[in-house]
């Protein structure tokens, strides 16, 4: 019985493709290899443990530090004028298991995450002296229901929580806001498989953008529960009003705005279960009503045979987005280097916190890359920034998501939520010169 | 004056027969579910097969492991050639049976498609036959004589 059902399992699993070694993985045009769907999805879960002592590794002229530690879950990060530092700390979603592999799949995944209960608040972090160790640190707003984007416009600070956005008045200086917030629009809410709110403010302030994440991998909760899902909100900062900007975004997991050219950027988590090779995560200009094939197709009009009924009449809409990252790295993070950036090698581009793969039988990710700009484009291969985060090939040390760029400091601040702390990436010395 | 009574009962042990109903009833639920998702992709149908599937599964497991011990508690019975034919199919049942719960753990219409509908219909068709064979009745050598 036993052989005849490893032979079954064998015949099945022997489908599955192998990846392409060379393959091109990351940059505007990525190999792209067939669809290698397997019985069982390939899963690799590292497994956590802790730091020790030991920091993330940094290029050679940069040092790392912990600014601060003992958060709960800590996701993205908000830079206010005075140098203090806004960390969102929560976990979302009420998504309920509605089949065996969710209640089996959930907990594999779990294995792979900190224990640690969401914060539901922002803290404040102040390192005045730029020692690379936050000297004060406060509950700034409490009582939130899983926030993640925030931004901050003239004396206004909003938060995405993950079913509304939220306006707090703020004073330079203030270390602490006790008032609630005043409700700018409820945000899509029912499910939130995905339930990250990214928020970035337009150029001139005057619009919000959130991005709002699928409710299922590629429609497996059926169609019903995708309306306004996988999209980008423009929203009216004066009015609240909102009007879908994108769609077909799967998971929109960072927006920022590019400094050169003020445009709207974002770092997107496309779909799992097609390979370890597909489909690429990416970082992408998000144009003004964009449909980018969520879940009818994926990098522009290939079509994902798992959803039916197929949408030809939308795939021909689909747009390639810019650049991929690499499959399953999970891109959360995104900051903009401004004036020079970090120097070397890293002074013009967008630093990307990837919190890492599961659907893999190699890890990838668990590192923050660094893509490089020329005139507001991506402009050649990603390169490592902050690695480090793996300890060989199957323990997790940390999990990069959000990542801020810090001009006055010449720093980059990486939020962790596996061991539940913010680094800083200071320059210590002389740094080698850009390589293109 | 002499009577001849003779005993006939099922091939199964009345315990078993109620755990062999499982997989009967879910995977033809299971089947019929397959069935109305691929005609309407309403993703609930899917949902349901899953479950009747990993329902089928955990009937198919004891059903297993009571027809391998009856199997060998049973090697001189005259019904072993029954016994044997019906270990065979309980066997090819649950192994279908779990090759299809991956199957349906995939997403969307990769849940089913060709291969999730064929496996239903395979592993229907074992317990439906199983069942046949199991709940049949048939005489045995406890006809008493006087």
């Amino acid at each position: 019985m036993t052989r005849l059902l490893a032979f079954g399992l064998a015949t099945l699993l022997a489908s599955t493709g192998l990846s392409h070694a060379q393959a091109l993985r990351t940059g505007p045009n990525p190999d792209l290899p067939p669809l290698t769907e397997t019985l069982v999805p390939r899963m690799k879960i590292a497994d956590p443990t802790g730091w020790n002592g030991e920091l993330p590794t940094v290029p050679a002229g940069y040092a790392i530090t912990a600014l601060a530690t003992d958060f709960q879950i800590p996701r993205q990060m908000l830079l206010l004028p005075n140098g203090d530092i806004l960390v969102a700390e929560g976990r979302g979603g009420y998504a309920p298991k509605l089949r065996p592999k969710d209640v089996i799949a959930g907990y594999i995944k779990s294995l792979g995450t900190s224990s640690v209960k969401g914060g539901n608040r922002i803290t404040l972090l102040r390192d005045a002296d730029n020692d690379g160790v936050a000297e004060l640190r406060t509950e700034f707003i409490t009582g939130l229901n899983a926030p993640y984007g925030m931004a901050l416009v003239g004396n206004e600070i909003f938060v995405a929580n993950q079913d509304a956005l939220l306006r707090f008045p703020y004073q330079e200086g203030q270390t602490q806001i006790t008032e609630p917030g005043e409700e700018v629009t409820k945000l899509p809410r029912r499910i939130n498989h995905h339930w990250t709110k990214s928020l970035a403010a337009s150029a001139d302030g005057s619009k919000l953008y959130v991005g709002v994440g699928s409710n299922s991998n590629v429609g497996e909760r059926g169609m019903d529960v995708e309306e306004d899902r996988a999209v980008v909100w423009e929203i009216d900062r004066a009015s609240g009003a909102h009007r879908v900007f994108a769609t077909g975004i799967r998971n929109p997991t960072a927006l920022a705005i590019e400094p050169g050219t003020g445009a709207l950027w974002a770092v997107v988590n496309e779909r799992d279960e097609l390979g370890p090779d597909l489909v690429p995560d990416y970082l992408t200009s998000v144009q003004d009503g964009a449909f980018y094939g969520w879940p009818y197709s994926y990098w522009g009009q290939n079509v994902d045979p798992r959803v039916k009924p197929e949408r030809p009449d939308l795939v021909e809409q689909a747009i390639a987005p810019d650049y991929a990252l690499g499959s399953h790295v999970a891109a959360l993070g995104l900051s903009f280097a401004t004036n020079g950036g970090m120097g070397g090698e890293y002074s013009e581009g967008a630093f990307v916190g990837e919190h890492g793969s599961w659907n893999r039988p190699n890890l990838a990710g668990y590192k923050v890359a660094f893509v490089p700009f020329s005139g507001g484009r991506p402009n050649g291969e990603p390169r490592d920034f902050v690695t480090g985060f793996l300890e060989g090939e199957n323990t997790v040390r940390g999990r990069p998501v959000g990542v801020l760029f810090d001009e006055r400091t010449r720093s980059v601040l990486i939020a962790d939520d596996l061991s539940n702390t913010v680094w800083k990436v200071t320059r210590v010395g002389p740094v080698s010169a850009a390589v293109q | 004056m002499a009577t001849t009574t003779v005993v006939t009962r099922p091939l199964i042990h009345p315990l078993h027969g109620i755990l062999l109903a499982f997989p009967i009833a879910l995977f033809t639920t299971a089947l019929l579910s397959d069935i109305a998702y691929l005609r309407s992709a309403e993703i609930q149908w899917t949902n349901f097969a899953s479950w009747a599937i990993t329902g089928a599964m955990v009937g198919s497991g004891a059903v297993l492991l009571w027809a391998i011990i009856s199997l060998v508690a049973h090697r001189r019975s005259p019904a072993f050639r029954s016994r044997l034919i019906y270990l065979i199919l309980v066997v090819a049942m649950c192994a279908f049976g779990l090759v299809n719960a991956f199957q349906h753990s995939r997403d969307a219409w990769s849940s089913v498609g060709t291969v999730g509908l064929t496996l239903s219909i395979l592993s229907t068709l074992c317990a439906l036959l199983a069942g046949w064979i199991a709940y049949s009745a048939r005489g045995t050598a406890e006809g008493v004589s006087r």
